[in-house]
């Protein structure tokens, strides 16, 4: 497998770090991470392509998780990025907002690294 | 004209006693999975919580309220090290911004046991301890304290009734 450049988009700079360091413990090779603290900052580092995975939280301020799923979609340098949801709100009408709006996959927090490795191996299998 | 439905009432969630139990479960997890860690209760915990750091996440909605976990520096600057590991919680800023991503778990893991819709907001973290904190609205309490490494952890829901 190739190595992924991955942006991860979330308020907290603890759960970045949680995430980047589940990413490798799954036994990912990353080329490069790139953090954003929310979705308009997410969006500024998509438009910069060359992405092949993106890891977002929901609620966070200035631009939350659902609205940076929207607007990623009239980005043409992340067309097919998939898209991992990483967030405390599980409810269904959440899941499915964020699968409606582009999300591939979706993980609820507290998660275990092995959990978070199922996911994005699972996503990353389908897209080999 | 107003037309109300069925659907359109709204809905709010009353207190349930049992909720305390379902707190310590929800928290439980957060802790066990997020920080390696089990927190059994505290022993004989003190009437009046004293704490230099608290945490605190908003719900609104079918259950409107607060969620607030209460704890010493010392406790997140730990707590922060098991989420991320020795050295990697450095500084004081990392270690507020976990015990606001450990309290932000907590409601959510709370909210989807009692399977009620709900905002969350994101967390705030308050340093200090000469602050009381008043709602307009009549309240109710669930709380919890639970022990690590000896020292008390308030986590304490507040409902809107």
């Amino acid at each position: 497998m190739k190595k992924l450049k991955v942006l991860i988009v979330d308020d907290s700079s603890v759960m970045r770090t949680i995430v980047e360091r589940a990413l490798r413990s799954a036994g990912l090779e990353l080329s490069e991470v790139l953090e954003a603290t929310n979705g308009a900052e997410g969006l500024i580092a998509a438009e910069k392509g060359g992405l092949d995975l993106i890891l977002s939280d929901i609620n966070m301020p200035v631009m939350d998780g659902l609205e940076f799923l929207r607007n990623l979609r009239t980005i043409a340098a992340a067309k097919g990025v998939p898209v991992v949801m990483i967030s405390t709100e599980g409810s269904e009408a959440h899941v499915v907002e964020a699968l409606s709006l582009g999300a591939r996959g979706y993980l609820r927090k507290p998660f275990t690294p092995e959990q978070l490795k199922e996911r994005v191996m699972a996503l990353l299998g389908v897209l080999q | 004209m107003s037309v109300m439905t069925k659907s359109a009432r709204p809905v709010t969630v009353q207190f349930d006693e049992n909720w305390t139990n379902i707190l310590e479960r929800a928290a439980g997890e957060v802790f066990e999975m997020m920080a390696g860690t089990h927190l059994p209760p505290y022993p004989a915990p003190p009437e009046e919580p004293k704490s230099e750091l608290t945490a605190m996440v908003g719900l609104a909605g079918a259950l409107c309220g607060m969620m607030t976990i209460r704890c010493s520096h010392k406790t997140s600057v730990k707590l922060a090290s098991l989420m991320l590991g020795e050295g990697a919680a450095s500084g004081p800023s990392t270690a507020r911004d976990a015990i606001g991503e450990l309290c932000n778990m907590v409601a959510g893991n709370f909210k989807a046991k009692i399977s009620t819709h709900c905002m969350l907001s994101v967390p705030t973290v308050i340093s200090g301890e000469s602050y009381s904190l008043n709602t307009a609205e009549p309240t109710q309490n669930a709380t919890i304290v639970l022990s690590f490494e000896g020292d008390p952890l308030w986590i304490t829901l507040v409902v809107h009734s």
